[in-house]
Formats: structure tokens, C-alpha cells, sequence
């Protein structure tokens, strides 16, 4: 696509489209370090990721920010008004993620003296959803909706990836009473994960109305996947 | 698109010269009955050539020739038998300058309807001028002084004052070559709102360079690049996902 | 930031600015040189012109016994004092006896009037030779003056009357009244002709090569010298068309000719400058072409065409060329009765008179300059007018 003829907004699209990226690596690595605090037993680890949680929120601040004056100043249309609202959205889809990731930290922190057990489907679950949040920030990055769709399609087997994961608790607890608590615990980090899964989800949406224009939200994925697909062919 | 919208013109293949430049070439179009159709795209792409062909202005221009059909519910406006005068009272004009005649409010709005015979001086007439103006939401600020001259109101008054002599023989529709271009934000604001009510008899069709006016003002948008008819949708439409390159290129500021 | 001496208003006066200012200088010197050359001209003209007319507008009158005889009727020279003869005007010696012819009761009374004097006493008095004024006569009149039988009053006559061959009876009402019939054929004749044809080549023609072809040869026409109008119009109007020689009807048709395209282009300069929109706005609300030119672009027009008609008719007065060849710059003393009758007209007569050797004719031939002229400049003022009323924007 030609770039804009006034320099400053091409300069300030770019730059709005960076900072977001970088907001974005920084919710995957927050991500990626809770869950590692939590299977390597790793509380230092866990507290950078509450301490660095601030910085994601100050990004959020600083992109809204942005994103008011480009609507402000420059009345952006067309691509242009479709990646701002997208980018609103991606936003706060990503600092949602940053405080899931604070919440698995924080659930690290408080289970220090009953250490979760059974953690490797946890595990599985957690590179499940990594997977899926740093391919909706690629797929932001390149504006590539078959990439998105795939995000979307993906959705079903961590939707039931978490459900085993519940049953499996709910057993472990009621075989003993004694590790309620813990499974409680896994529990809500499950739900963590499964929720940053959803906003990956969530941000593969918004790219796909920020490049094509559709709405796929809330609608079944064969009819997203034939309006998407139907529109790269022509 | 919506079935049950009535087509006020019907546009077929029009193509037109001005002499050996073809200005159009084969433009396709419908506007729909009381709603308003934006013209927007680079200068010299043929919108107000194009709009000019609607009431058959271009016939003062001796080297320009047309092909094709421009109907008008449903009749060709260029058939032989097709007096020119009578379109226009169908087909009004605004124009981007305001030009009032150097003669009194009163004169201006009257004018019209005179000439063609729709009403007597008089009461009829007197009734015919206020409710004109009142249309064109300028008669609380000339009621008293319907006898000055309409060059002496401000511009964004006198483009009121050209809209009121507009409606007068009420026409069908209404075309606006950039109304707004030489007014400021306040006096475009009300002529913007005035062609929201307006929309509600007549149907509108207005060329314009702010993308923005084009956005606020209209229910269609139709996007002329060196003289084709790019696009044309519902505005929300082309404003936030236009189908088109090109289209899109305008719309979001990347002009070559 | 800026460093004081990088400044450029620390630099002191720039060179160029210097020169620029020199070059200024000159130039509102050389514009004025000429506006008051022109001007001094102007004065030089004026100055000349009124000293030499305004005698022409003051007349010597002597009281002068007269007695109606039967005598008088064969021999005017009988009525007065006979040493009086040379000093009194003649024209009204000869008058006499159709005087007494017309009101036989006069003959055998007597009665004393101011008459008017001869040229040859007039110029005495007014402190020129006279061309040749006998010095008894020169006595006579010395001594009519300490008897106070002279008098200097304001020449009606010169008003009131039409060319004569002596020149203290000579004036130009002829020629004034011959001037404005002729003007009369012009203005009805070149204004509704000139006018209508710029509205039609302006607002209704199409573009083609035959209008462009009757634009061209309209300019052209404009530029040809006006004596090959009068050779048109005696080829025309007198040969062909059996219009009286000499008439008003002849001088003003050829005059009308020569005027015709001065007013076309006028007008259509004046239509040009109706704008645009103003024309679009009417055909916009459905307006024929003909309401277009007649409700909206003619009104406002009307002071450019009403400018250019005048200056065009104001040409037409100050001309002589054409009219020579129409034989209107003949001697006619009479005021013509109708556009048939031979006349003459302001300038012609102007002309005729400066011709003449006499003093007194030198004398009404600036007096006549200074009546044209102030037609003129009154015509032209006029157009002044309704050209600034025409400047009001729209
Ligand atoms: N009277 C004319 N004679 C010849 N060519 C003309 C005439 N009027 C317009 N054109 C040409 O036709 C093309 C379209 O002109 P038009 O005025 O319709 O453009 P436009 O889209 O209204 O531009 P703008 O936005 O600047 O008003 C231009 O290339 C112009 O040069
Ligand atoms: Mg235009």
C-alpha cells in the first residue's frame, strides 16, 4: 500500500503499530515467566512478573493516548479508522492477557507452602495459549488473516484442553480432601490460561475486521472462514 | 441493496466529450429517491461534470457531447422532446460560489416561480417566499428584511438564500457543486443540517472536496477517479471498508 | 539562538535595498513628468481657447436714431444717420425694410434702439485693429462712447442665430440644432443596432467560424478611419438610397455607421463583465435564454452599455471627417426645419469658421470649441457616472 501523503501520520501510524508489538512481547514474556516461575518453584521470578506488570499498564496508557490523538487530529478513515479501533481493542486485550499473567504469578506466590502437583497438562495447556497469543501478535504484526483464522480455530481444542484440566482437578479433590486448596488453585490458573486464549482469539478478530473490514465475531467459524477466504481470492 | 429503495435517476453508460477529451467514460449509476448521494474524488475526475449533466447544464458548453442514458424516473432526460426548462425545475442547481441575484431576498426566492407561472404575485407568492425560506432555515434571520439585497447578506446566508430560490419551484432533486467551499465551519454546519431535512422531500446530490462533509452529509457515497465511476456504496461502507485500491488510497490521504 | 550580527535586520542597509529605492525614485519621477506634461498641455489648450473665445461672447451694441421711410424699403442706408452706416451691424440694415415691409404702420415714425455694431467697431473696441476701421469712423465711435451711446452686452445673439457671412451676427444655434438632429439618427439608429447584435453575438450565438468571422471584422471596423465612413455613407446613403445631401438624416446615418462598432464592443465588454454565475444561477432554476439576457445580464450591464453608447455618440459629435463627404460642411445659416433639410453641425461649423480671415470669426470659431467641448466633457462625465455605478460588485 502507498504510504499517506501528509509524512507525520504515516510516521505516527507506524509508530502506534511498533509500541503496540512491544506492549505485545511484553504480555508473551510475562506470560512465558509466571508460568515458568510457577513449574520451576521460582518466587523472584514471580514477583518480576508483578513488578514488570506496571509497565504493560503505562503502555496501555501511552497507546490510548495515542490512539485519541491520530481520531482527534487526523479523522483517520477506511484502513487507516480500522486499525485505530482494532488497535483500541488489541490494547485492552493485551493488558487483560498482562493481568493474567500477574494472576498466575500471584497464585505462584500464595502457593508456595502447598506446591501444585500434576502440572504438566497445565504446562501443556500454558504453551497452548502462549502459542496462540504470540501468533495473534504476528498476525497483527503481518496483517494475516489466514493466520488469524487458524487462532480462531484453534480456540475449540484449548476450550477443551481447560475442561480436562477441570475435570482432572475436580477428581484429584475429591480423592483427597487435602488438596482442595491447591486444586482450587489450578484451577484459576487454568482459567488464566484459557482466558489468555481467548483474548489471542479475541486480537485474530480484530485483525481480520482491521484488514478485510468483517466482523467475525459471534459468528460460526465456517461462514468467518468463507468470508475471509472469499475476499483474499478476489 | 435495499429492494424497496426507489431509483430517482438511473445512470447507463454515460460517456461525454468535451470535444475530443472524453471527460466520462461510461459511468453507471443510481441515486435513490430522497436520501443524499456524496460525489467525492481527486479534482478534474468529472464529478461536476458529471453532476452538471443531471440538469443538463453542460448543454451551454458547445463542444461538449454525451452518449448513453441518464434517466429520470424512469424517462431519458437528453430524448429530443425533453425541454430543458421544465427539467430544471425538476433538477435544481446549487452552486459552489454563492450567487444570489443583485436584486432583493424577496426578488431572488420569487423569481422562479414567477417565470414558470406557479404562482401569482401576491399573498400566494408572499406565502410561497417564507415558506421557501423557512425550508432553507435563513427566514428568522431575513424576515425583516426581505427588500435588501441578497448580495448584502454574509456568504454562508446568501448560499441559504440560493438553497430557498432552489426549493421554491420544488424541484426533485437538488444538486450541490461543493456548496460548503467557500463558508465557514458554522455556516457549513447548518447547511449540512438543512440537507438532513431536506432529505426528507428531495433528493440530494452534493460534490464535495471535505471527506468529512461526504461522510457526515450522505447516505451514498460514489468515489470518481479520471472520470470512472471507481466505487459506489452506502458511505458508512466506503468510509470504513471500501472495496476498492483506489478508493481507499483517497479516502485515507495516500494520493500518489 | 540567533547570533546578533547573523541577524539580517543588524546589517545595516542592504545595497540592493539602496538601489531598489533609487529605481522606486525614478520611476514615480518619469510618471509624473508625463502626468504633468499632458497636463500643462491641457492648460496651455484651455488657457487659449477661453482667452480667444470669451470676446466672441460679448458684443458691442450703439444707440442709433432710426427712421422708417418709404425710402428705407429701397435703400436701407436711408434709415440712419448716413456717417452711422459703416459703424452698425449690416445684417440688421438689411433687415429693414422687410421690417417695414411686414408692419407698413412703421413708416414715417422714429425711434432709438441699441443696435448691434460692426465687426470692424466690436474689434475696436475690444482693443484690436479692427482690420482696417477708418479713423473717422474711429472718431465717430470715440465720440459715441463719451456720449455713452455705446455699450458692451452679452452676445445672445450667437446663441440665437445661425451662421452668417458677417461675423457679428454670426452664431451657432444652426449648427447646434443640425448637431443634435444628427445625434438624434445616430443614437436611434447605432444604440438599438449596436446593443442588440452584442447580445445576440454574446449571449445566443454559437461559436462557429462564420460569428468569429463577423467578431473579427467588427474589431476591424472599429479601426478604419472615419473619412472611408463618409465615402460608405455617400455611396449608400446618398447615391443609392436617394437620402437628401447635406441632411441630418445622411450625417447621422453615417455617423450611426462609424458608431456601430464602437457600441458592439462596448456593449459586449459589458456583458463579458456580467459574471458568470449570475447567468448559470437563472439558467439553474430553469430560465429560457432569452429571460437569462433580459431579467438578469441586461440590468446589470445596462451602465456599461449605457458608458459605451455615450462615449460612441460623443465620438460621433466631435466628428467632421465623414461629414465632409456628406456635404454637411457647407455654409447654411438657417436651422433645419427637419431630418431632410440641409444643416450643418457644431464641428463643421467650427471648421467653417476658422477658415475665415475676420477677427470676429476667429473669435466664434473658439467660442464654438469651447460649446462642443463642453458637450463633450459633459457627456463624457455622464459616462464617468454610470460607469462608477456599474463598478458596484454583485
Ligand atoms: N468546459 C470544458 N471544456 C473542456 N474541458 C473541460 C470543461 N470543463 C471541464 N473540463 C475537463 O473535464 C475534466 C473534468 O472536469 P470537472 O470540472 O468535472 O472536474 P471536477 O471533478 O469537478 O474537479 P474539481 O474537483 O476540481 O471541481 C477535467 O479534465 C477538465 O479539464
Ligand atoms: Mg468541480
Amino acid at each position: 500500500m502507498k504510504d499517506h501523503t501528509v509524512r507525520r501520520f504515516e510516521d505516527e501510524l507506524n509508530e502506534l503499530k511498533a509500541t503496540v508489538l512491544s506492549m505485545g512481547g511484553m504480555v508473551e514474556k510475562a506470560v512465558r515467566r509466571s508460568m515458568k516461575a510457577l513449574l520451576e518453584h521460582d518466587p523472584k521470578r514471580a514477583r518480576k512478573v508483578i513488578e514488570r506488570d506496571d509497565k504493560i499498564n503505562q503502555l496501555e496508557r501511552d497507546i490510548d493516548q495515542m490512539t485519541r490523538n491520530i481520531l482527534a487530529l487526523r479523522q483517520p478513515a477506511a484502513s487507516d479508522l480500522r486499525f485505530i479501533i482494532s488497535t483500541i481493542k488489541i490494547v485492552t486485550d493485551l493488558e487483560r492477557t498482562g493481568d493474567m499473567a500477574e494472576g498466575i504469578a500471584e497464585a505462584m506466590l500464595k502457593s508456595q507452602e502447598t506446591p501444585l502437583t500434576h502440572l504438566e497438562s497445565l504446562e501443556e495447556l500454558a504453551l497452548k495459549a502462549t502459542a496462540q497469543l504470540k501468533k495473534a501478535l504476528d498476525c497483527f504484526a503481518r496483517g494475516d488473516v489466514l493466520l488469524a483464522l487458524s487462532i480462531i480455530e484453534n480456540e475449540k481444542s484449548i476450550n477443551g484442553m481447560f475442561q480436562r484440566i477441570q475435570r482432572e482437578n475436580l477428581t484429584y479433590m475429591l480423592e483427597d480432601h487435602r488438596k482442595i486448596s491447591a486444586g482450587l488453585m489450578a484451577y484459576s490458573i487454568g482459567k488464566n490460561l484459557e482466558r489468555i486464549g481467548d483474548h489471542a482469539v479475541n486480537i485474530a478478530e480484530m485483525v481480520i475486521y482491521m484488514v478485510q473490514g468483517h466482523d467475525v465475531r459471534h459468528i460460526d467459524h465456517e461462514t468467518a472462514s468463507a468470508l475471509v477466504t472469499s475476499n483474499i481470492e478476489s | 441493496m435495499d429492494t424497496e429503495m426507489q431509483t430517482k435517476m438511473k445512470i447507463r453508460d454515460l460517456k461525454l466529450w468535451y470535444g475530443d477529451f472524453e471527460a466520462l467514460h461510461g459511468i453507471n449509476l443510481d441515486v435513490y429517491s430522497d436520501k443524499v448521494t456524496a460525489f467525492i474524488g481527486p479534482s478534474g475526475c468529472g464529478k461536476s461534470t458529471f453532476l452538471r449533466c443531471m440538469n443538463r447544464m453542460n448543454d451551454r458548453i458547445a463542444s461538449c457531447r454525451i452518449e448513453g442514458q441518464m434517466l429520470l424516473e424512469g424517462s431519458d432526460i437528453y430524448a429530443p422532446e425533453v425541454d430543458v426548462v421544465q427539467l430544471r425545475t425538476h433538477v435544481g442547481m446549487v452552486f459552489q460560489k454563492p450567487n444570489p441575484f443583485p436584486k432583493s431576498i424577496y426578488e431572488n426566492v420569487a423569481y422562479a416561480p414567477r417565470i414558470h407561472g406557479l404562482v401569482t404575485d401576491g399573498p400566494d407568492m408572499d406565502e410561497l417566499v417564507e415558506t421557501s425560506l423557512k425550508k432553507a432555515s435563513i427566514w428568522n434571520e431575513v424576515k425583516d428584511k426581505l427588500q435588501q439585497p441578497g448580495t448584502a447578506l454574509s456568504g454562508g446566508q446568501q448560499q441559504r438564500l440560493c438553497i430557498a430560490r432552489t426549493i421554491a419551484v420544488q424541484p426533485d432533486v437538488i444538486l450541490m457543486d461543493e456548496p460548503c467551499s467557500a463558508l465557514d465551519p458554522i455556516a457549513t454546519a447548518k447547511i449540512e443540517e438543512l440537507m438532513d431535512e431536506l432529505k426528507n422531500d428531495y433528493t440530494i446530490v452534493i460534490v464535495t472536496h471535505n471527506m468529512q462533509q461526504a461522510a457526515r452529509v450522505s447516505d451514498y457515497t460514489a468515489y470518481f477517479y479520471l472520470g470512472d465511476l471507481m466505487e459506489f456504496g452506502e458511505t458508512q461502507q466506503i468510509f470504513t471498508a471500501p472495496t476498492h485500491q483506489k478508493t481507499e488510497d483517497y479516502i485515507t490521504g495516500r494520493f500518489g | 539562538m540567533h547570533n546578533k550580527a547573523d541577524n539580517f535586520l543588524h546589517q545595516g542597509v542592504h545595497p540592493r535595498k539602496r538601489k531598489r529605492e533609487r529605481a522606486d525614485a525614478r520611476f514615480h519621477f518619469y510618471g509624473l513628468a508625463a502626468v504633468s506634461l499632458a497636463l500643462g498641455f491641457l492648460v496651455i489648450f484651455f488657457i487659449d481657447i477661453i482667452g480667444q473665445a470669451l470676446p466672441a461672447f460679448h458684443l458691442t451694441e450703439v444707440l442709433v436714431k432710426v427712421h422708417y421711410t418709404e425710402a428705407v424699403k429701397s435703400n436701407y442706408n436711408k434709415a440712419i444717420d448716413h456717417k452711422l452706416s459703416r459703424i452698425v451691424g449690416r445684417s440688421w440694415l438689411r433687415s429693414l425694410p422687410m421690417k417695414i415691409e411686414a408692419n407698413p404702420a412703421l413708416i414715417g415714425t422714429e425711434e432709438e434702439l441699441w443696435i448691434a455694431a460692426d465687426s470692424r467697431v466690436d474689434q475696436y473696441l475690444k482693443g484690436h485693429d479692427g482690420h482696417g476701421l477708418k479713423n473717422k469712423y474711429r472718431k465717430i465711435v470715440d465720440k459715441m462712447q463719451q456720449q455713452g451711446k455705446v455699450r458692451d452686452v452679452f452676445n445672445w445673439a450667437f446663441f440665437q442665430s445661425g451662421d452668417s457671412k458677417l461675423p457679428e451676427s454670426a452664431g451657432i444655434l444652426a449648427a447646434a440644432i443640425g448637431s443634435l438632429f444628427t445625434l438624434l439618427i445616430t443614437m436611434l439608429v447605432a444604440v438599438p443596432i449596436g446593443v442588440m447584435t452584442a447580445i445576440y453575438l454574446e449571449e445566443f450565438a454559437t461559436d462557429n467560424t462564420f460569428t468569429r468571422l463577423v467578431e473579427v471584422n467588427i474589431n476591424n471596423l472599429a479601426a478604419i478611419p472615419s473619412i472611408l465612413y463618409g465615402l460608405l455613407g455617400l455611396a449608400i446613403f446618398i447615391n443609392f438610397m436617394g437620402v437628401p445631401r447635406s441632411s441630418a438624416l445622411a450625417g447621422g446615418l453615417t455617423l450611426a455607421l462609424m458608431t456601430l462598432p464602437l457600441i458592439i464592443i462596448a456593449t459586449r465588454a459589458a456583458l463579458r463583465a456580467v459574471p458568470e454565475s449570475i447567468r448559470e444561477a437563472a439558467f439553474g432554476l430553469g430560465a429560457s435564454s432569452l429571460q437569462v439576457a433580459w431579467h438578469h445580464v441586461l440590468p446589470l450591464a445596462m451602465p456599461g452599455i449605457l458608458t459605451g453608447s455615450i462615449i460612441g455618440l460623443a465620438q460621433a459629435m466631435g466628428e467632421t471627417a465623414p461629414l465632409i463627404i456628406v456635404g454637411m460642411m457647407a455654409y447654411i445659416p438657417d436651422a433645419p426645419g427637419s431630418i431632410l433639410e440641409a444643416t450643418t453641425v457644431l464641428p463643421a461649423q467650427i471648421y467653417t469658421w476658422s477658415t475665415e480671415s475676420m477677427r470676429g470669426y476667429s473669435e466664434r470659431t473658439a467660442a464654438g470649441i469651447m460649446v462642443l467641448l463642453t458637450v463633450l466633457l459633459s457627456l463624457n462625465a455622464l459616462a464617468v457616472k454610470l460607469r462608477n455605478r456599474s463598478e458596484k460588485n454583485w
